[in-house]
């Protein structure tokens, strides 16, 4: 019989609130994380605005070894030990001491890890200086690095492995991990993705012309979700994580429990009818949305809030649209919806786990957090569904039980989650 | 260069991205990259890349933005050249 999976723990490391109470106080206020970089001007990018988390060194060290600090340079993957620990010891558990814990492992996403200290290697390799690179570069630089830094240091025994999807790599990781418990192969997954940034993580996206360079002088605005003035994505880092578990073990130890994730789905548009490596596939994303209220065993009805992939290119209205035929409901029958976006810009690999926290404060805290910069809605948005359906002020209220989180990636490459209310029984 | 000429330099640079082959052979002025040629949008930016090197111009961020259709592209690399 597949049991059930419930969230008892998060950890968050986002542009704009390290650590859940700082976040949650963050999203609640609208609070932008995004600020003007001189070091991406001087490098010649046209978008010189992002989303970096604040850490401090004092604060590294209650996550990371003197030793483990020592030649480090992969901050993704600080980022993924700082969320994941934070969010194992908020679910109330502590460091394995001798032997593992064979029923709590880790899925952890990212998109590419240590990019700074690969370029390290890179110019130590090319003057013959190969062994410079002393013994951490592979742990450093391996896509695994997020999972294996995580693991091993509260020791997780059960499955320890690394995803990636692109943008749609932090909604995976937690759907991957909920198969998993529901399966029944694992009582405890820590599950969420990191990014890291900088030129090197965002130097593409810039030649790709995908982000806005229309606010280098105005960072906090430049991030625009579904607005008529979007004019490209914002990038940003971080990570997000969440410790799933199954329901009697979580019963059974009287946890805290967040909320219930109901089912989801994941797929792709195979890169056709409209799908490209760049762009969705619009039948794909519908499709996603569909199998995911599927699984979930709910109906389209049941979706109280939309917390969306929401980019702020132009593609926005296209996802609205995709929402609309999904769920069959538009106009003032449409759901809440918003985007974190608009606030810490587009966190690339880490979006979809920092945003499934969002979402989760949200349901557990009885709250809608507001769309930011999007005064000016897109016409093609305003004129299928209502306005009043995206919030620009936080709302409080206990009318919403069912969230449904996606996140779309490049590949064509889809995931889409249900989380709802906990309620006892 | 004349119009002719830089007609056909510029099926030259669009050449590896059509993805219409009927389209291509009749390209003209009034041709529309995306629309026209099916070419993917993410490789706009290949494109004027290739126009950079081709013809020793820069082209700025706001005026990529225009450059949609073959005319709007001659009318930049154009300026580019007169004011070199």
């Amino acid at each position: 019989m597949s049991k059930r999976v419930v969230v008892t723990g998060l950890g968050v490391v986002a542009p704009n609130g390290v650590g859940v109470i700082n976040f949650e106080k963050a999203i609640k206020a609208g609070t932008s994380g995004i600020e003007y970089f001189e070091s991406l001007k001087e490098m010649q990018f046209s978008c010189c605005i992002g989303g970096v988390p604040e850490v401090s060194e004092e604060l590294k060290l209650k996550y990371l070894t003197p030793l483990q600090l020592r030649n480090f340079n992969s901050p993704g993957i600080l980022y993924a030990c700082m969320a994941g620990i934070d969010a194992w010891y908020d679910a109330g558990f502590s460091y394995a001491e001798d032997e593992a814990h064979w029923e709590s492992g880790c899925i952890f996403g990212t998109g590419i890890s240590g990019v700074e200290k690969m370029r390290e290697a890179t110019y130590k390799l090319d003057s013959g200086k190969v062994k410079r690179l002393g013994s951490n570069s592979v742990a450093q630089t391996m896509s695994s690095g997020v999972s294996a830094y995580l693991s091993g240091i509260i020791g997780l025994g059960n499955q320890v492995t690394t995803n990636s999807s692109a943008c749609a790599t932090g909604t995976e990781a937690i759907l991957l991990a909920y198969e998993r418990l529901k399966a029944g192969k694992a009582e405890r997954m820590i599950a969420g993705s990191s990014s890291e940034q900088g030129p090197y993580i965002w130097g593409g996206f810039d030649a790709m012309r995908v982000m806005t360079y229309k606010h280098n002088a105005s960072p906090t605005t430049g991030s625009r979700p579904m607005s008529e003035s979007a004019s490209g994505f914002v990038p940003g880092s971080g990570a997000g994580a969440v410790v799933l578990e199954t329901l009697e073990s979580a019963q059974a130890r009287n946890a805290t429990i967040y909320a219930e994730v109901m089912g989801g789905a994941v797929n792709s548009g195979g890169q056709r009818s409209g799908g490209t490596m760049t762009a969705p596939n619009s039948t794909a994303v519908q499709h996603c949305i569909k199998s995911a209220i599927q699984d979930a065993k709910i109906s389209p009805q049941d979706i109280d809030l939309i917390n969306g992939h929401l980019t702020a290119t132009v593609k926005d209205p296209v996802e609205i649209q995709n929402w609309v035929a999904a769920l069959g409901r538009e106009g003032n029958q449409f759901p809440y919806i918003h985007s974190l976006k608009s606030m810490v810009g587009h966190c690339l690999s880490a979006s979809g786990a920092i945003e499934s926290v969002a979402a989760i404060l949200g349901l557990k805290g009885d709250f809608i957090f507001p769309n930011t910069n999007c005064e000016d809605i897109h016409p093609e948005i305003s004129s299928i569904i209502d306005k009043r359906k995206i919030p620009t002020t936080v709302i409080y209220t206990e009318e919403i039980n069912v969230i449904a989180k996606a996140s779309f990636g490049f590949g064509d490459v889809n995931a889409c989650i249900i989380f709802k209310k906990y309620k006892n029984g | 260069m004349d119009k002719k000429e830089l007609i056909e330099a510029l099926k030259e640079v669009a050449q590896p991205y059509i993805q219409d082959e009927e389209a291509f052979r009749h390209m003209t002025e009034e041709t529309n990259f995306i629309d026209d040629l099916k070419i993917n949008s993410a490789n706009l930016v290949d494109i004027i890349l290739d126009v950079e090197d081709k013809f020793d111009i820069v082209i700025e961020d706001n005026e990529m933005e225009d450059m949609l259709t073959v005319k709007s592209t001659m009318a930049i690399i154009s300026r580019k050249l007169q004011e070199k």
